[in-house]
């Protein structure tokens, strides 16, 4: 845990819209620096859309998102986040190491680190393979090995294990803690409710708004549910959802 | 903006091409076999002398167009742009990167398109070879700009198909080739004296018949570079980090 102080992602009342839709109305959280964060909540909740707007990719109507210390999307934010989309951005008429080599002249990272995320990942074997040709959970290993070159100090991983095995998942989670461990700073998207165990705190979002912020146990002994699945779905029973103030939801 | 970045960029554009063969074979014979096409529709009349040159400008313009704006307009689609702008990449660098890719293809695809008019079809030229040839380049690496601009403002590939009517064909509807340009109404010529094709199939023609000087060819070159910074300049400018 480095400079408990300052949280790695501080967002204070954040409002964006997608198209017509109010996605996110008024989201304020505090990512702590230096351990995994699971962002849960089930699809369409507007995971994608706070993790695009701590990024800095996200056009955004009002409210502050603060990452490292710096108003997101910074210049100097371009080297220290992370950031893995949904899909696999990767180019698959590329070989694997063709696509992290790219991505690490672009990052300015030492050339080795190719070799290292490609170990860190377990793509040794497809290394010179051409991405286009890779099964989907391989995919997105070439996509999140892309974004721990250069060592950054927070990652933003949109859904990094949907479609893997149960092996690979339990792989990646532990290179996750190894991060962790080693400082990093890392927010994990998840719609499955079984990976919430695996991370050190939990922010639990729905119809965007964090119901609950809180570690895995804190969370079971505040609802007095078995799993996270139940806390959860208690959760939402505490929780109507809210009739919003119309001029969140039309004005423009 | 940083040279590393703009040459690791088309490194890497070049790099997925070279995985495309048959990308590139079309790439470099499809603009030779359209001269070639024409050279035989007016196989026994003099009119393939009067219009080679001007064709020569159009389909190398044609086909950079469309393929900058349908590669640019994947690399957003795939999310590939978003990862790329979340990191250290100048948007230039993206730009230029793709500029100098597609403008080493097109090197390419004009020296072969242009050998073949010359040496196979017997396209008869008064003047250089050379100056005709870096006609012919420029004008293919406008088509890359453009296309570069046009993907800018494109959201789907519709759009993008529906850009091609919209910037290429006037162009090549004033450019002269359907009619003489001093022949244009008023209205039309001035509006074709501001298009860059006009100045590129104006040059080629003066080339091949050598019915001006160097400088004359020199500063229509000069019109159509300046079109292609200025479209360079434009699309990075338009290029948006964060997007809705």
């Amino acid at each position: 845990m480095v400079n408990n102080a300052e949280p790695a992602v501080l967002v204070d009342d954040l409002h964006v819209r997608r198209g017509k839709h109010a996605v996110l109305h008024g989201l304020s959280l505090r990512v702590p620096r230096g351990g995994v964060v699971g962002l849960l909540g089930p699809s369409g909740c507007g995971k994608t859309t706070l993790m695009r707007s701590i990024v800095g990719v996200q056009v955004v109507r009002s409210g502050s998102v603060t990452v490292l210390g710096r108003p997101a999307g910074s210049a100097a934010l371009r080297h220290l986040v992370g950031y893995v989309t949904q899909t696999p951005s990767v180019y698959e008429d590329l070989t694997v190491r063709q696509n992290l080599r790219y991505f690490q002249s672009v990052l300015g990272a030492p050339r080795d680190d190719v070799d290292r995320v490609i170990g860190a990942t377990d793509l040794e074997a497809q290394a010179g393979q051409l991405v286009g040709s890779l099964s989907g959970g391989q995919l997105s290993r070439v996509s999140l090995a892309g974004a721990l070159l250069g060592s950054p100090e927070l990652l933003v991983l949109d859904e990094p294990t949907v479609g893997l095995d149960p092996v690979l998942r339990v792989q990646l989670w532990e290179l996750f803690h190894r991060l962790a461990a080693a400082g990093t700073s890392i927010l994990v998207s998840s719609h499955v409710m079984d990976e919430a165990n695996r991370c050190d705190r939990l922010l639990l979002m729905r119809d965007g708004e964090i119901l609950a912020d809180d570690t895995p146990d804190g969370l079971l002994a505040a609802t007095g549910a078995e799993d996270t699945e139940d806390a959860f779905l208690s959760l939402i029973g505490q929780h109507p959802p809210a009739n919003r103030p119309p001029h969140h939801g039309r004005h423009s | 903006m940083n040279p590393r970045r703009t040459l690791a960029t088309t490194g890497r554009i070049l790099t997925q091409i070279r995985h495309d063969p048959r990308t590139i074979a079309l790439l470099l014979i499809v603009p030779s076999l359209l001269v070639g096409l024409v050279a035989w529709i007016f196989a026994d009349t003099p009119v393939f002398g009067v219009i080679g040159p001007a064709i020569l400008a159009l389909f190398p313009f044609i086909v950079m167009f469309l393929i900058t704006s349908i590669t640019t307009l994947r690399e957003r689609r795939t999310g590939t742009l978003e990862r790329l702008l979340s990191m250290p990449l100048g948007k230039g660098d993206l730009i230029l990167g793709y500029t100098l890719a597609f403008g080493l293809l097109a090197v390419l695809q004009s020296a072969v398109a242009v050998g073949y008019a010359v040496w196979v079809c017997g396209l008869e030229i008064e003047g250089s070879v050379w100056l005709l040839l870096a006609v012919a380049v420029a004008d293919a690496v406008l088509g890359t700009a453009l296309g570069l601009l046009a993907s800018a403002f494109a959201r789907s590939e519709f759009q993008v198909v529906q850009f091609m009517p919209a910037l290429v064909f006037p162009q090549i509807l004033l450019g002269g080739i359907f009619l003489p340009r001093e022949q244009l109404p008023d209205v039309l010529r001035a509006i074709s004296d501001w298009l860059p094709l006009s100045h590129a199939i104006d040059a080629l023609q003066a080339v091949a018949a050598d019915s001006e000087d160097a400088a004359y060819v020199g500063g229509e070159l000069l019109i159509i570079v300046a079109w292609i910074v200025g479209a360079v300049v434009l699309g990075s400018v338009t290029l948006r980090r964060r997007t809705p």
